[in-house]
């Protein structure tokens, strides 16, 4: 098994297809997405495939040291940014093509008109902890 | 029986502490005799004297064997001293502990649930999503904060009191309802503390909890007051929650959350949202803001003017407070749909949405400005 993080951009990821902002569906298309993002946690709950799934608030800091004694240095939110997460799901999966796959059904969410939105998801593979049988030179 | 077990917890753990067992180890000896007695096939009458008969040996045990392992002197005597305390009730004294000021909100949080709820690491761990691990060195280390806190009077009630409230606002994750559990609390702390107060928050949490049922639609999504099934709303509770209000708010010591009791208790009364006395309702906010003086308290007070005396009311109410408060975008844009600026209030909604503090929140309002555009 290994695991791989889905991560899902307010920006920075190509455009998708059906590139309509949520507050121009209708209601109804609105609760279909959120009722096929349910499912599909669920679903890869019951397959045993699911780890963790959150959703990041767009607006955040940068913050950096400042120095012994001082205070960080924040700053930002910085529109020009040009990446911007908003969330990710962490699944464990047998292989990168079924990292792939499930990256795909969730990229087909229905959006406007009912329509896949076919969103650009990143899909990255964890480092894992070396196998106990590799010796490291 | 794990039920009934948990109700003991308190009253096992306050005797351990009479007795000058050092707090730490008496809360590990007790959830060491629960797990005892989870186990066991068969209990006795008397379930409670059997609880502190295993804690004791458990606390002795353990205080044997450290002290052996490390040199110490046996710190414990086979038979028991009493404790420096006198007057102030076992239990009691334990929720003060539990949610003292030298503790933060979190760590308070984790304590009581533990101590006095008689919840596992694990559970309360679930409940407030981080690894037990994290959960269990975050109990061990406000153990110890408050180990050495003596007590021979009553602490402030009013970090006890939102130390339970913020376990009820917790909400409703992992398999332990978080707002049963302050309400099972906030119960046992009305039983042995008579104060108006301590009244006022448990009826206030009935008020809340009789509403849970319709809060929500069945694919999770918010329902708001003025639309929720009022014919789902818990009756029983409201009764008992009402008599609780009355007869605190009879003593004449207002407080805040008697005041914001009898907000919950004006809604639960109106049999459709339109007969809601929105006018008494505002009065009520009146006090709220003398007792607390709190900004979250205006911007809700301006949402209820909006509804006592129009939506220009409530937006003069509004312009008065700092736009950055949490929901005053949310709060803006309800107030302009409701004085028929649809198009602005659309846009508000979409920007509350961008802002909002939870997913559901977020889903809601998104629907909302989504609700109004497609009406344009």
């Amino acid at each position: 098994m290994a695991k791989y993080l889905l991560l899902k951009h307010y920006r920075g990821a190509p455009a998708p297809a059906n590139d309509v902002p949520m507050d121009q569906w209708t209601p109804e298309e609105i609760s279909a997405h959120v009722q096929y993002m349910r499912d599909f946690a669920a679903t890869l709950e019951e397959s045993g495939e699911f780890v963790d799934g959150q959703a990041l608030a767009p607006e955040g800091r940068w913050v950096r040291y400042d120095g012994e004694g001082r205070p960080p240095v924040t700053d930002g939110p910085f529109a020009e940014t040009k990446d911007l997460i908003a969330g990710w799901m962490i699944i464990d999966v047998d292989s990168a093509e079924r990292a792939y796959a499930l990256a795909g059904e969730l990229s087909a969410a229905p959006g406007k008109d009912g329509k896949p939105i076919h969103e650009w998801l990143e899909v990255r593979p964890f480092l894992s902890a070396p196998s106990s049988d590799l010796d490291c030179h | 029986m794990e039920d009934r077990l948990r109700e003991l917890v308190p009253g096992v753990l306050g005797v351990l502490v009479r007795r000058g067992a050092d707090f730490a180890a008496a809360e590990d000896a007790v959830q060491e005799a629960l797990v005892e007695a989870v186990r066991a096939a068969e209990h006795p009458a008397d379930l409670k004297a059997w609880l502190v008969t295993v804690a004791w040996r458990k606390f002795l045990d353990a205080t044997r064997s450290e002290a052996a392992r490390r040199r110490r002197e046996d710190r414990v005597d086979a038979e028991p001293e009493p404790g420096p305390v006198s007057g102030v009730d076992d239990t009691l004294q334990l929720y003060f502990r539990c949610a003292h000021p030298s503790l933060t909100p979190a760590s308070a949080v984790a304590l009581t649930l533990r101590a006095v709820g008689g919840l596992t690491t694990k559970q309360i761990a679930q409940a407030y999503l981080v690894p037990e691990a994290t959960m269990a060195q975050r109990i061990s280390r406000a153990k110890k904060t408050v180990s050495g806190v003596r007590f021979d009077r009553n602490g402030d009630v009013g970090t006890v009191l939102r130390t339970l409230y913020l376990v009820f606002n917790e909400g409703y994750s992992g398999d332990v309802d978080l707002a049963a559990e302050a309400i099972r609390l906030t119960r046992g702390l009305a039983a042995g503390i008579d104060h108006p107060e301590v009244a006022g928050l448990l009826a206030l949490m009935l008020l809340h909890h009789a509403r849970r049922p319709s809060r929500t639609a069945p694919d999770g999504s918010l329902v708001p007051l003025a639309e929720q099934d009022r014919g789902r709303w818990d009756t029983v509770a409201i009764t008992e929650g009402v008599g609780i209000l009355q007869a605190a708010l009879a003593r004449d010591r207002l407080g805040e959350f008697q005041a914001q009791a009898a907000i919950a208790a004006l809604h639960a009364d109106a049999q459709t949202a339109a007969e809601t006395d929105w006018v008494q309702i505002v009065e009520w906010y009146d006090e709220l803001v003398r007792l607390t003086d709190s900004p979250v308290v205006r911007l809700n007070r301006a949402v209820a003017v909006g509804e006592a005396d129009g939506a220009p009311a409530g937006l003069a109410a509004l312009a008065e407070l700092d736009p950055d408060l949490p929901r005053h975008t949310a709060a803006a844009a309800y107030l302009h749909e409701r004085a028929g600026d649809l198009a602005l209030a659309a846009r508000l909604y979409a920007d509350a949405a961008h802002r909002a503090p939870t997913e559901a929140e977020r889903t809601h309002l998104i629907r909302q400005a989504a609700r109004l555009n497609a009406r344009a």
